[in-house]
This record gives structure tokens, C-alpha cells and sequence, in this order.
């Protein structure tokens, strides 16, 4: 099991367990991590699954792919980090990873 | 207004398991209406993921949410549902034993014996962009749909987005505005190329503008706005003025009006017996997502089982002195003949 953090937006953390090769978005809505909706259920359709991934950990989750860049545009407040967490695969490499939840989704 | 339509049933939402009801009364000698918010049929197949793949509809090894619409409107054919697209059940009314007079925000009205909400996560409505206060001028200066294009004869337009929406209206309203700007967050936009093209050639003609950045917040009074604020990609803040923004984000689940329709709501989903899948009102049904039994499971197939069901029981409130008889369509010739196969 990977450990992966969700910090919402008052700064609070929550740290959830996540099987490699499942999503971080999976991984929140298993756990019931607030803020993140996954209306489409992570087909990389709605962008309600939202997250910003923490500074030093953008290298290995890597950036967005061009669809999910796509989608990126129905979300709001979008950075340089924004990912759809439906589009992060859980691997060994991102134990400890650390994303943020936006405020809103949608 | 438009005249009273009396039907037999009246489904709300045209997703899949409303399309699949469809064939399960018409087998039952039950017409239907369907009333759907989105301007297409398919519901979330159609409008989320029309292109991507579909594995547990039994039978099919694969197919996509477009393709499993399209097979559906194939199979529903022969029992003539009508579709009234682009409109919001806003009312219903319990008027007999059963009997309902329903409203739509159009104002169409239907009476109807039974009622079947098939509205799955309930209705997609425009997202509202988080900006602060911005409700105040939503409907005054703030559009999420053009209704009218003359509403917006010269007006000093802010689009915001980069998809087919924005692009379109941008392009659309252009000619009669008195200035059009642009916003997206990038300079690449989803839209059709072909928009993209043209409306990269106003800009280059100066007959209107592009940004980049997103909005933080608006400047306007009494529901009037004057400007908003956005924060361009290097961080640095600089206004727009307008006194009219379109933002196009897309579209997102709402459970919009279901609380007001008088059946029971659980956690926003629809509690219902297992045997028909009625609701707490006898004459309403509610199937697929939106409603909630003990070992619910959110699939397709469920929805469309709990169709099959829901048809028996309309089926007695329908036709009260009809027998039903159970049959296949595989071997019933009075069935095969419904479907024009016999």
C-alpha cells in the first residue's frame, strides 16, 4: 500500500492508503476525502476530481497529459500543478505523495 | 402555451435506462414522453463520455457511450417515444389516482398516469465559475447560455473558455457586439480548428481581442457589471472592461428541482421498494442512478432491470383490468409484431 496525503484547502491533511495501479482519485473517493466529486467516475470527463500536486513531487507524478489538459480548462483556479487525480496512477514511487484539494470543484 | 399533452408515461431523462424503459412499456402497450435537460439524447453516456468504452453492458463486450445510445435509439424505434430535449421538469402535481400534471420550465405541460425519473445524477446544468459575488449579476450581466442573440447587440462581451461554447458565441456574436474579448487560461483552445482559425484572424484584423488568464473577481453595481479582474499567466493582474460576461465551463450534476417533485430524497437519491422500484408516491417510479434500495449498485444494467420491473407495475396502473401476461420476445408472435419483426 502507498501512503498519499490530502490536504484540503483550511490546511488540514488526511492520509489515505492506496494500492499501486489504482488513481489517487480512487484512492480519495474509497476513503471519502472531501473535495474531490469524480462525477464521470474517471473517464477524464468532467474535471471535478481536481488536485494540486505539491511542489517536488511534479516530477513523478509527471504533468497532464494533452487531453486531461483539455478537461483542465472546465476547472477552475487552475496552476501550474493541477492535475485531475483521476490521471494519477498509484505507484511505489509516490508513497508519501502530497496533493492539495481545491476549495471547489465545481 | 403550449397544449396539455396526455400520455400514458412521462420519463425524466433520456440517458440510457430512460431509453431502455421506453422498450419495456412499449412491449406493455405503454406510450412514453421523455423530458430531458441536455440538448441531445444519451444523458451522461452522451454528454460525458460519448467516445469512451463501455465493458459491463451484458453482452457486448465493449461499446462506447455514443454507440451504446445509438443501439438503444435503435431498439426503442418501433415504439414511437417522443423527446422533448432542452427542457427541465420543474413541477409535478398529483392530480388522480394515479394521474400527474407535470411541468416543464418551457411550459409544456403533460398530464401523465404514471411518472418514471430516470434523471441519474440528477441535472446538468452550466458551472458556475468561483468567482466572489458573482451571483449577484447571473441573469442582469453574467450569461451561462445565449438564448436570444440580440440580447447582446451591442454589448461590450467578455467570453470566457476554449471550447466549442465559447469559440462558437465568440465567433456568433462578433458581428453585432460593440467589442468581444476572448479569456482562456492557454493559448490552446479544444474548440473545432476551424474556429480557432477564425477567431485568430479577428483578433489579427483587430476586430476583437484574446487574453490569457483566468478571472478572480468582477467590479460592477447593482447586478451591472463594469470589469473583471484577471490574473494573467505570469501572475500579473490586469481588468477587462465589459458589461456583459459569457463564461462557458462546461456542465456539471446538479439534483436540481427533484426535491420539489414530493418523493422522499435520501442523501439526494430517491428511496425506493424493490419490486417495482415506485417511490414513496404510488405512480411515480424512479430508476438507474438516482434512486437508492438496499445493495444498490450504480450500473447501467441495474437500470435497466429495474425498467423491466417498473413496467409491470405501470402496466396495472395503465390498464387496471387488463391481465398481463408474462412473454418473450423470442417467441411471442403478439410481442414480435410490436417490435415489427413478425
Amino acid at each position: 500500500m502507498v501512503k498519499i496525503n490530502f490536504v484540503n484547502h483550511k490546511g488540514e491533511t488526511q492520509t489515505v492508503e492506496a494500492e499501486a495501479g489504482s488513481t489517487v482519485m480512487e484512492a480519495a473517493i474509497r476513503n471519502a476525502v472531501p473535495g474531490i466529486l469524480a462525477e464521470c467516475g474517471g473517464a477524464c470527463a468532467c474535471a471535478t476530481c481536481h488536485v494540486y500536486v505539491d511542489d517536488g513531487w511534479k516530477e513523478k507524478t509527471g504533468g497532464p497529459s494533452p487531453m486531461e489538459e483539455d478537461m483542465l480548462d472546465f476547472a477552475f483556479d487552475v496552476r501550474p500543478t493541477s492535475r485531475l487525480s483521476c490521471q494519477i496512477k498509484v505507484s511505489e514511487e509516490l508513497e508519501g505523495l502530497t496533493v492539495t484539494v481545491p476549495e471547489r470543484q465545481a | 402555451m403550449a397544449e396539455t399533452i396526455k400520455t400514458d408515461a412521462l420519463i425524466i431523462g433520456a440517458g440510457p435506462c430512460g431509453l431502455f424503459a421506453v422498450f419495456e412499456l412499449g412491449l406493455l402497450d405503454i406510450k412514453a414522453h421523455l423530458v430531458d435537460i441536455l440538448d441531445k439524447i444519451g444523458g451522461q453516456c452522451a454528454e460525458l463520455y460519448p467516445e469512451k468504452p463501455i465493458y459491463d453492458i451484458p453482452g457486448i463486450p465493449m461499446v462506447t457511450g455514443q454507440g451504446l445510445t445509438d443501439s438503444l435509439m435503435e431498439q426503442v424505434k418501433p415504439f414511437g417515444p417522443t423527446f422533448h430535449l432542452n427542457e427541465m421538469v420543474e413541477t409535478i402535481e398529483k392530480i388522480g389516482d394515479p394521474l400527474f400534471r407535470v411541468t416543464t420550465d418551457a411550459g409544456q405541460v403533460f398530464e401523465t398516469k404514471v411518472v418514471i425519473i430516470s434523471a441519474g445524477g440528477g441535472s446538468f446544468q452550466p458551472k458556475r465559475p468561483p468567482v466572489p459575488g458573482i451571483e449577484a449579476y447571473e441573469g442582469k450581466s453574467v450569461h451561462y447560455a445565449v438564448r436570444k442573440m440580440e440580447t447582446f447587440r451591442d454589448k461590450e462581451i467578455l467570453i470566457v473558455g476554449g471550447g466549442d461554447s465559447a469559440l462558437d458565441w465568440t465567433l456568433n456574436l462578433q458581428p453585432i457586439a460593440k467589442g468581444v474579448t476572448l479569456l482562456h487560461r492557454r493559448d490552446d483552445f479544444r474548440a473545432a480548428p476551424h474556429s480557432v482559425e477564425q477567431m485568430r484572424a479577428l483578433v489579427k484584423a483587430g476586430k476583437m481581442q484574446l487574453k490569457l488568464g483566468q478571472v478572480t473577481s468582477l467590479e460592477g453595481e447593482g447586478g451591472q457589471l463594469s470589469a473583471a479582474v484577471v490574473k494573467g499567466n505570469d501572475n500579473a493582474t490586469f481588468k477587462v472592461s465589459c458589461d456583459t460576461m459569457l463564461p462557458f465551463f462546461g456542465l456539471t450534476m446538479k439534483l436540481g428541482p427533484v426535491g420539489n417533485w414530493g418523493v422522499q430524497l435520501e442523501n439526494n437519491l430517491i428511496p425506493v421498494e424493490t419490486s417495482a422500484f415506485e417511490t414513496n408516491v404510488p405512480g411515480i417510479f424512479a430508476i438507474g442512478d438516482i434512486n437508492t434500495y438496499p445493495g444498490k449498485l450504480k450500473l447501467i444494467l441495474s437500470g435497466f432491470h429495474e425498467g423491466a420491473l417498473m413496467s409491470q407495475k405501470a402496466h396495472r396502473y395503465i390498464y387496471p383490468d387488463k391481465r398481463l401476461v408474462f412473454q418473450y420476445t423470442t417467441s411471442s408472435s403478439s410481442l414480435q409484431k410490436k417490435l415489427g419483426v413478425g
